[in-house]
């Protein structure tokens, strides 16, 4: 599957682009087939997000996992700081990302 | 040290001012990412992996109490509680909203900082020896010079559209503790007849393509130092390669023309410009030296108990030889076993600071090797201020052991990191530690990077190692032989990757080998150098 990925332009959050709106968890995103550039090109235009990008992603049994590493610690957040992360309580939850 | 005047203050409140109204204008819409971008960066700002990260400029790595507290204080109101200090003796803030940018850099320079030129095509932040004007085996303080070239080098109209960015460190000593020629330019500050002057070496770097600074004049008279500069400059702005950014730092156009030929362009632009009056007024500089006086030294007890093993082992690695015998220069790591090197919380970072008021003559410095000093401890205070550092999670006796490495932020928090470094950081530290082997190594420069681009100095590690995107998998690659030091050197790739645990067990095997070869008071890299890589690599790979 393919999926927007971008950072918000007032906090430079990483976020997700749910169909309707950017969130905050990539679990939120969803498939765009071929229409990600045209989304991009609306979303940037209307500055709800900065420097927004296509990528590859794949819908697993514990959701979205983007294919390239890169992606997942941005979806998650850094490997060294669990407590940085989005699941802070969680620690385990960076096995994800490796 | 340096305290701005009007001038230097105006012009950091203009920018400011300037950068407020252009943030203003992108969270508004009028301004597009592209035409923003350049804006931001020229200010420090960059967009990172999680959010935007804030590089402020810490000159040639020193600072006061006042200044180390506001570093703390903007770590906890506008960061997630800490900073990290980099490799180039600045700090970084990893959690940036834009919507604060503009009122962090008014807090900064209410305290005389900014983050100008800390990004983009220009000259960069002036780097220098972390002891500089504290350090026993020094000619003179470098830090007026570096001043100077501070004040010539910002906004500098000619230097702000480079065809890449550009680093200038300052030395004057012959132990080079600044990775001087490692540099797009290194001078050190030399005596020859009996005058003091400025020795240049051009052309060095690290990055995709590491080079080793050659010495293109042996003195320049110090009256005419920003002049020659200058010249190195126009040359390089003139001939570098902007249409290819992996080719465009002037080490490869030094390499590409030969350092001869670029010499005599250098020369010939020099003698060009002697009579244009490019040089500030010599007042400027004696302005300026006063700033870096000596402090008031006191005589005092020039002995320690060492009686607590424990103490004796952090005086042993942690204190650096002063100019005056009651003193020493105390060397903070911010390298905990299995912490992320660099980093220190907006608590510990005030803590810092208020030793360096209570203890160091209200100054401090950074390193490069990503620790922190105060510069003027007398030996009499040393214990307390162990006492105290160790109770803030800081006393770590590790300095220039295997544990003191230098890792990049890496693929946890850089956009163009292919692969992590602090974790392999953190492993490393803990399984040395555990083991007790981090003390039988002695001097051992581990320095770790997650790209090509170096940030971590791999090249320059006794052992180094390169983080690479192997299909999308982790992968890294080893080094060994490289120094920064004045033996200066590049590291040799071993042969092929490891995997993350594999490369742990690299370093593992290449210690080992070095502890059973080495000869005397050798050296990691002293027993690589005498045996070369053939037996390494048997370690490594039979």
């Amino acid at each position: 599957m393919k999926i927007l990925t971008g950072n918000d332009l007032r906090t430079g959050a990483v976020i997700w682009w749910d169909g309707e709106n950017w969130s905050l968890y990539v679990d939120n995103a969803t498939d765009v087939g071929e229409n990600g550039e045209e989304i991009l090109a609306r979303e940037e235009a209307l500055r709800r997000v900065n420097v927004p990008y296509i990528i590859e992603a794949e819908a697993t049994e514990d959701g979205i996992r983007p294919a390239h590493i890169k992606d997942r610690v941005r979806a998650l957040g850094p490997t060294v700081r669990p407590d940085l992360t989005l699941q802070p309580k969680n620690p385990e939850a960076l096995d994800w990302i490796i | 040290m340096y305290a701005y005047d009007q001038y230097d203050q105006q012009m950091v409140d203009a920018r400011v001012a300037e950068f407020r109204d252009q943030a203003r204008r992108r969270l508004e819409g009028k301004l597009t990412e592209d035409q923003f971008k350049p804006l931001r960066l020229m200010n420090g700002l960059y967009l990172q992996l999680h959010a935007y990260m804030l590089r402020v400029a810490i000159p040639y790595g020193t600072l006061n109490s006042r200044q180390m507290t506001a570093l703390g204080d903007i770590a906890d109101k506008y960061d997630r509680g800490y900073g990290h200090f980099t490799t180039r003796q600045n700090l970084q803030y990893n959690w940036i909203k834009l919507e604060d940018a503009a009122d962090i850099l008014a807090d900064l320079a209410k305290v005389e900082m900014h983050a100008i030129q800390t990004s983009g095509n220009c000259i960069r932040n002036i780097s220098s020896d972390h002891f500089a004007g504290a350090a026993k085996d020094e000619l003179i303080d470098p830090r007026p010079y570096a001043e100077l070239l501070r004040q010539w080098s910002s906004f500098h109209p000619e230097f702000t559209y480079l065809p890449r960015k550009f680093k200038i460190a300052v030395i004057a000593a012959e132990k080079d503790r600044a990775a001087m020629r490692l540099h797009d330019i290194g001078i050190q500050i030399v005596e020859k007849d009996g005058e003091i002057g400025a020795r240049f070496y051009v052309g060095g770097g690290m990055g995709r393509t590491p080079m080793i600074a050659p010495m293109i004049r042996d003195f320049v008279p110090l009256d005419q130092l920003i002049t020659y500069s200058e010249a190195c400059l126009r040359v390089y702005n003139r001939y570098g390669r902007r249409d290819n950014k992996y080719k465009a730092r002037i080490k490869i156009l030094v390499h590409e023309l030969g350092a001869e030929e670029y010499t005599r362009q250098v020369e010939e632009e020099f003698a060009h410009m002697l009579d244009q009056g490019v040089e500030p007024p010599r007042e400027e500089l004696e302005r300026i030296k006063p700033f870096f006086a000596d402090p008031a030294f006191e005589d005092g007890p020039k002995t320690l108990d060492r009686t607590d093993p424990d103490f004796a082992l952090w005086v042993k690695h942690n204190t650096h030889q002063h100019k005056h015998d009651s003193y020493v220069s105390a060397v903070i790591s911010l390298k905990p076993v299995g912490g992320i090197p660099g980093d220190a919380t907006g608590e510990q970072i005030r803590i810092m600071a208020q030793l360096a008021k209570q203890y160091s003559v209200d100054e401090l410095r950074i390193m490069h090797t990503q620790n922190v000093v105060l510069p003027h401890v007398k030996i009499a205070d040393l214990y307390a201020i162990w006492t105290a550092l160790g109770a803030a999670d800081l006393g770590a006796p590790n300095m220039d052991s295997i544990e003191d490495m230098i890792a990049c932020p890496g693929l946890d928090y850089c956009a163009l990191a292919n692969a992590r470094s602090i974790p392999l950081a953190q492993r490393i530290s803990e399984r040395f530690d555990a083991s007790g082997k981090t003390e039988k190594l002695g001097e051992l420069k581990l320095k770790i990077s997650g790209c090509i681009n170096a940030c971590g100095h791999h090249h320059a590690g006794h052992i180094g190692i390169l983080g690479v995107d192997r299909k999308g998998v982790e992968n890294y690659q080893l080094s060994l032989g490289g120094s920064e030091a004045e033996d200066v050197s590049l590291a040799k790739i071993t042969g092929p990757g490891f995997t993350e645990d594999g490369v742990i067990e690299a370093v593992e095997k290449v210690t080992d080998l070095y502890l059973n070869r080495r000869e005397g008071e050798e050296r990691f890299l002293d027993t690589y150098r005498r045996i070369g890589m053939t037996p390494f690599k048997e370690a490594l790979y039979d």
